[in-house]
C-alpha cells in the first residue's frame, strides 16, 4: 500500500495542477506549475532515480517554469486577470475529464498491473551514461541539434524587424 | 519498496486528464501551455514509473530525451506566443484569425 509521502506528494501535485489551470491570475497560475513540476520531481525521488529528479528539477523548475513566468510578464495587465469561457464549455470539459479519468482509471487497474512487483535493486545512474554514450549516441547528437535548432527558431520568430537596435548611437 | 506501479499510473492517468481538460476549455495560450506541460509531465511519470518496475535503465534514459524535448517545445511555443501577442495585442486563442504577417 502506499505510504504517507506517497500521498503526500500525489494531493500536492494534483491540488497544484488544476490552480494552475484554474487560479485567476497567470502569475498564480505559473508558480502552481512551478508545485506540479515540483511534486513529480519528488515522485522520481520516490522511484529510486535521482538523477532524472535532478534534471527534472534542474530543466523544469529551473528554466522553464521561469521562463513562462517572464512571459506571462510581458503580457498587459488586465490580460492577466482576464478569464474568457463559457460555462457550457467548461462543465462539457468537466464531463469529459472525469469519463476519461473513469474511463483509464478503470482500464489501468483491471489490465493486471497492480500483479507487478519487484524486489530487484534500482537501476544504477551509471547505466543511464552508458546507455547514452553507447546503444542512443545517434539520438543523443540529434537532441542537441535539436535543441540549438529550437533555440535559434524561437530567438528567429521573437525578434523584432521594425525597430532598428542603434543604442550606439545614442 | 511500499510503492506500487498501480498507485503511479492512477496519478499519471489523473495528471493526462487534467490537462486535456485543460487544453478543451481553456482559450488563453499560456494556459494551454501549462496544459501541455501537465500532460508532458503525466508521460515521464509512466516512463520513470514502468522503467523501476521493469529494472532496465531504457525508461530514464527516454524520459531524459523527452525532458530535453519538452524544454525545446516550450522555447519556441513561448516564441509563437510573443509573437502572436505582438499582431494581435492579445493571447486569446480565438482572436488569432489570419495567418497574414
Amino acid at each position: 500500500m502506499a505510504d504517507p509521502t506517497f500521498v503526500a506528494l500525489s494531493v500536492l501535485t494534483i491540488a497544484s495542477a488544476i490552480a494552475a489551470l484554474e487560479l485567476r491570475s497567470l502569475i498564480y497560475g505559473a508558480i502552481a506549475l512551478m508545485g506540479t513540476l515540483g511534486g513529480i520531481a519528488g515522485f522520481f525521488l520516490l522511484l529510486d532515480s535521482p538523477f532524472v529528479a535532478m534534471f527534472q528539477i534542474a530543466v523544469y523548475v529551473g528554466s522553464i517554469a521561469v521562463l513562462i513566468l517572464f512571459t506571462v510578464m510581458l503580457v498587459r495587465r488586465e490580460l492577466i486577470f482576464q478569464k474568457v469561457e463559457d460555462t457550457r464549455r467548461k462543465w462539457a470539459g468537466i464531463g469529459l475529464m472525469l469519463a476519461a479519468m473513469a474511463s483509464l482509471g478503470a482500464v489501468v487497474i483491471s489490465s493486471g498491473i497492480d500483479a507487478i512487483t519487484t524486489a530487484e535493486p534500482a537501476v544504477d545512474f551509471r547505466d543511464i551514461g552508458a546507455d547514452f554514450l553507447t546503444t542512443y549516441w545517434p539520438a543523443l547528437i540529434m537532441m542537441g541539434l535539436v535543441l540549438a535548432g529550437a533555440v535559434i527558431g524561437a530567438m528567429m520568430l521573437a525578434r523584432r524587424e521594425d525597430i532598428e537596435n542603434d543604442q550606439r548611437t545614442s | 519498496m511500499t510503492n506500487e506501479l498501480v498507485d503511479f499510473t492512477l496519478v499519471s492517468v489523473a495528471l493526462l486528464c487534467i490537462g486535456i481538460y485543460g487544453l478543451a476549455v481553456k482559450r488563453n495560450a499560456l494556459r494551454m501551455l501549462f496544459a501541455v506541460e501537465i500532460v508532458i509531465n503525466a508521460a515521464n511519470l509512466n516512463l520513470v514509473a514502468f522503467a523501476r518496475f521493469v529494472p532496465d535503465s531504457g525508461g530514464q534514459t527516454l524520459a531524459l530525451f523527452s525532458i530535453a524535448v519538452a524544454a525545446a517545445e516550450v522555447a519556441v511555443g513561448l516564441g509563437l506566443i510573443i509573437v502572436a501577442y505582438r499582431m494581435y495585442r492579445d493571447v486569446d486563442v480565438a482572436k488569432f484569425r489570419t495567418l497574414r504577417g
